[in-house]
């Protein structure tokens, strides 16, 4: 135990010292704004960095190469503890509990939006930068972050890359050495929010808006600044500007990238994956448009069209803005909105749930099996986009949606016991272990999760960690394997 | 620096962990065998691409347009260099090394080069382990021979024993007991550590010593190591492979050569190619064959067959049943560590001999011959030194005014046709070659930038 622990408690201690340094942003926001959460980012970052650094020494002498096994529970101790760390500035100075804290800061890690905090706009900027950062931080990964700027990890960084990294298959790397792909895919990601912000100061946001809002569409976190989320600027230029920034951080940064260094856009479409989120978010606005102006909710199809784009898009890729309370319409729209939720983000994108990739891959192992029946000699390989998937890539996500699906059921099972409403029940589990953010009833996007009683905000924290980690990464710590010499 | 090598045989994994292991160079490996490959990506930090390395497909999607050096590592010749033919015409990579094991190609220098096919430079390991087995067979009691400088210059690795006239001596004495020749220790390996070697230090018996000498001094140099042993005459050869069968024929006319073939079809075949060799079809781990071919009068014993098990066992056998010195050929370098504290003489590991001559052109500077030793911890090298006082930092100046990194010895001068044993007032020039060891590879990036000299030379 003692030599598992130590060396991972190590490479952690860095990890907490990296984001101690991200703590200064909103620092420097508290300085310039002379805002009263200044002495709470200055304890916290002070804490954080002191603690991590104490950390270090002592364990320095447990220093080695990290194993997969070292790198699973790494990444499954960082998520676990960070939104302890995040959350304090949050605890210390807002009038909530740890609980929420807690809550608040995994949220905007695991980008999933969901808030316990009502008066947004009411608060001072430089917790709602934290806030929007940390869901910045968390879209492409702390870990992965680590990686990018910690040169000594090295063949370890590959077995932590792998383990925060979302998607089936992970072994295809974008540069020989693991350091250079994770600079890359934050390069990417930052290029992209920064298109994005200049974007949202055009389309009329001010500079602190656009920012934090950047922040939240490329992460696909879901916070906003504002109670009413998109809805309060009731922009159709702000929607539009959102609505294609979303769907590009829902697809493969990794795509992005070589569409940027072949300067074209060829790569989109020999990306499987891509065409069939588009596809799917495509049929979908435009039948959820139909379907509105058919049961008389708006009264003309443009109408219909603009706020269904914008809802049905965020929603779909796990974003979680909104404009309009959904949980209106006729439970058909958002209901199939939440069922989007599970699938239409790609691997390697920010987005949650089980991924599109996943779901092309099952897809196609039904049709196979339904061919078999037919032909029963029929020898036939899974292919996806005209590559083969090997078999054993096939067991691998057969094995993580029953998880996942487990997950979901008992996870809702928890909240029906604790005295739940069905529907606020599943929506918010499907919504947290998805990192959505808003569900229906009682967490719809016209309330929010400031309504659970504790025990109830705990088990939705759990379902948000769950959902980024993809299950395996944090149920792999409950595996008495692990832990065997 | 980027490098692609194809095939991940027991060569390819070899030169993609020391490769990889040296930060700047970026590492992509190419192999038809998914597992291998996956197995590899979950040890070192390099990306791996599956497909036929002679393929233009698959070379573009492991990115030959960017790369530097191309190393063709498959087990057939023929693909190695096709694989750097299409390389060098379709994406013009500046440097490309195949493995090319058949003589029928290397005897032919015509073959490459600028009208011929593009490979820069050829390597073939068994030719390399060959001449290695060949050169300690040539001294016995040392441990390893390489060459530098075209073999002018060599580093002999050797145990000291008491009986040696300079154990139990310090170093300083060993003018005065040999004044007509010189050498110089490099490193002293004391209990598997280094120890600095200084004129006060006192060698013991036990340590593995290397040291630095003309070719012609070698064998008084060794002398004062350990008692000096008769030549060897009588060499037993287990396994007639490749290796095996060239050593076979490099040795059979100065000395009394038997082999030992499982295969009975192979044995024939040797035995036409062999003029004077004893060829014996046989296991070579059986007792009865050994004894009945006087095994326990053989000088050297060489089990150098494909398996490694196979070689540890006989070699075993083969010392217990009285031959004076055996060898096994080892791939595993944890095995290597295992046996040559038991009862096998010298551990023979083809990779580190071969990824020397790969490590030569991933230098910066110019390196023109790498010796890796200890398993890749240690490494020997030959460096050129050009320009003048101005642009270098070590022209111009007296060994003991380098600011050599620690660890590192200077210890020879090669200037022309002249072997220099370097001194403290030895003053190096233009053009010189250096002989340099390096008891701790990390410091390579030090001594990298020490010899390059300065940008605008270059």
């Amino acid at each position: 135990m003692k030599d598992t622990l130590l060396p991972v408690a190590h490479v952690f201690a860095l990890v907490m010292m990296v984001f101690a340094v991200t703590m200064l942003a909103p620092l420097v926001m508290a300085i310039w704004e002379l805002d009263p959460a200044l002495w709470s980012f200055v304890m916290s970052a002070g804490a954080t960095f002191v603690l991590g650094a104490l950390l270090w020494l002592t364990t320095r002498r447990f220093k080695r190469e990290l194993k997969t096994r070292d790198g699973l529970m790494l990444v499954a101790l960082t998520w676990v503890a960070l939104p302890a760390v995040a959350g304090f500035p949050l605890w210390k100075f807002l009038p909530i509990n740890f609980t929420d804290a807690y809550f608040e800061a995994a949220s905007g890690l695991t980008t999933t939006g969901g808030t316990v905090l009502s008066g947004l706009e009411f608060l001072p900027r430089s917790i709602n930068l934290w806030r929007h950062l940390l869901s910045w931080l968390g879209g492409m990964g702390i870990i992965v972050l680590a990686v990018a700027i910690l040169p000594m990890l090295g063949v370890g960084g590959m077995q932590i890359y792998r383990a925060e990294m979302p998607g089936p298959m992970k072994d295809s790397k974008l540069t020989p050495r693991i350091g250079q792909t994770a600079k890359l895919l934050w390069a990417v990601y930052a290029g992209l929010t920064g298109a994005c912000i200049v974007c949202l100061k055009f389309a009329g946001m001010n500079w602190f808006d656009a920012v934090c809002h950047g922040f939240s569409a490329l992460a696909l976190g879901g916070f906003s600044t504002y109670d009413a989320s998109i809805g309060h600027f009731n922009s159709v230029q702000i929607e539009m500007v959102l609505t294609v920034f979303q769907i590009l951080a829902a697809l493969n940064f990794a795509t992005h990238y070589l569409a940027w260094s072949q300067r074209g856009v060829t790569a989109y479409f020999r990306d499987a994956e891509a065409k069939a989120v588009l596809g799917v978010l495509v049929v979908s606005c435009v039948g959820i448009a139909l379907f509105l102006v058919l049961k008389g909710t708006y009264p003309d199809f443009p109408t219909a069209l603009r706020h269904a784009t914008f809802n049905v898009v965020s929603i779909a890729t796990d974003s979680g803005l909104h404009t309009q309370d959904y949980s209106r319409w006729p439970i058909f729209a958002p209901m199939w909105m939440i069922f989007l939720s599970c699938i239409v983000a790609s691997s390697g994108s920010t987005g949650g749930g089980v991924k599109m990739i996943r779901t092309l891959v099952l897809a196609k192992q039904a049709n196979r099996e339904l061919n078999m029946l037919v032909h029963p000699n029929m020898v036939r390989p899974l292919k996806v986009g005209g590559v083969v998937i090997a078999n054993r890539v096939v067991f691998a996500v057969l094995a993580f949606v029953f998880l996942y699906f487990m997950s979901i059921v008992t996870l809702i099972f928890v909240q029906l016991a604790s005295g739940l409403d069905f529907l606020t029940s599943l929506t918010a589990i499907i919504a947290c272990i998805n990192n959505a953010g808003p569900g229906l009833g009682l967490v719809g996007p016209g309330s929010n999760y400031g309504v659970l009683t504790d025990f109830q905000t705990w088990v939705c924290s759990i379902a948000m960690l769950l959902g980024r980690l993809e299950v395996f990464t944090l149920l792999v710590l409950f595996t008495p394997t692990l832990w065997r010499k | 620096m980027k490098i692609i090598i194809l095939g991940a045989g027991q060569v390819g994994r070899t030169a993609a962990y020391h490769l990889s292991r040296e930060e700047a160079n970026d590492v992509t490996v190419i192999d038809v065998n998914e597992e291998i490959l996956r197995d590899l990506q979950d040890r070192l930090d390099i990306r791996t691409v599956n497909g036929n390395a002679a393929s233009p497909r698959i070379l573009e999607a492991a990115g030959i347009a960017s790369t530097d050096i191309l190393v063709a590592l498959t087990n057939s010749d023929e693909v190695n260099m096709l694989a750097c033919q299409i390389a060098w015409t379709l994406y013009r990579t500046p440097k490309k090394i195949a493995r090319v094991r058949s003589a029928d190609y290397t005897e032919r220098d015509r073959l490459f080069g600028e009208n011929g096919v593009a490979v820069d430079v050829w390597i073939s390991p068994e030719q390399l382990v060959t001449e290695y087995v060949a050169r300690l067979i040539r001294y016995p009691g040392a441990l390893q021979v390489l060459d530098f400088a075209d073999g002018r210059v060599r580093l002999v690795g050797i145990r000291a024993l008491s009986g040696g006239p300079l154990v139990g001596q310090a170093l300083r004495t060993l003018r005065d007991h040999i004044p007509t020749a010189d050498a110089r220790v490099a490193a002293i390996y004391r209990a598997g550590r280094s120890i600095k070697p200084e004129g006060e230090t006192v060698i013991e018996d036990g340590d593995e010593v290397f040291f630095l000498a003309a070719r012609k001094h070698i064998r008084v140099v060794m002398k004062e190591m350990r008692r000096e042993e008769a030549p060897a005459r009588r060499v037993v050869i287990a396994g007639g492979g490749n290796i095996g069968f060239r050593l076979a024929s490099e040795l059979e006319d100065k000395n009394q050569v038997k082999l030992i073939e499982r295969d009975s079809r192979r044995a024939r075949r040797v035995s036409e190619l062999l003029n004077r060799t004893i060829v014996l079809h046989g296991d070579a781990a059986d007792e009865e064959l050994l004894l009945e071919e006087n095994i326990d009068s053989t000088d050297v014993f060489a089990a150098l067959t494909n398996s490694e098990e196979a070689n540890i066992l006989s070699a075993m056998l083969a010392k217990r049943l009285g031959a004076h010195k055996v060898m096994a050929l080892i791939n595993k370098p944890s095995y290597a560590e295992l046996i040559e504290s038991g009862s096998i003489d010298v551990a023979i590991s083809p990779q580190t001999i071969t990824i020397g001559s790969l490590l030569a052109h991933v230098r910066r500077g110019d390196v023109v011959r790498v010796h890796s030793l200890r398993r890749g911890a240690a490494e020997a090298l030959e460096v050129v030194v050009h320009g003048d006082a101005d642009s270098s930092k070590v022209i111009g100046r007296s060994i003991e005014d380098i600011a050599l990194p620690e660890g590192t010895t200077l210890g020879a001068v090669v200037r022309g046709e002249d072997v220099i044993i370097a001194h403290h007032d030895t003053t190096v020039q233009p053009d010189d070659h250096l002989i340099l060891f390096l008891t701790d590879r990390r410091h390579i990036d030090a001594v990298e930038k020490l010899f390059q000299g300065s940008a605008s030379f270059l």
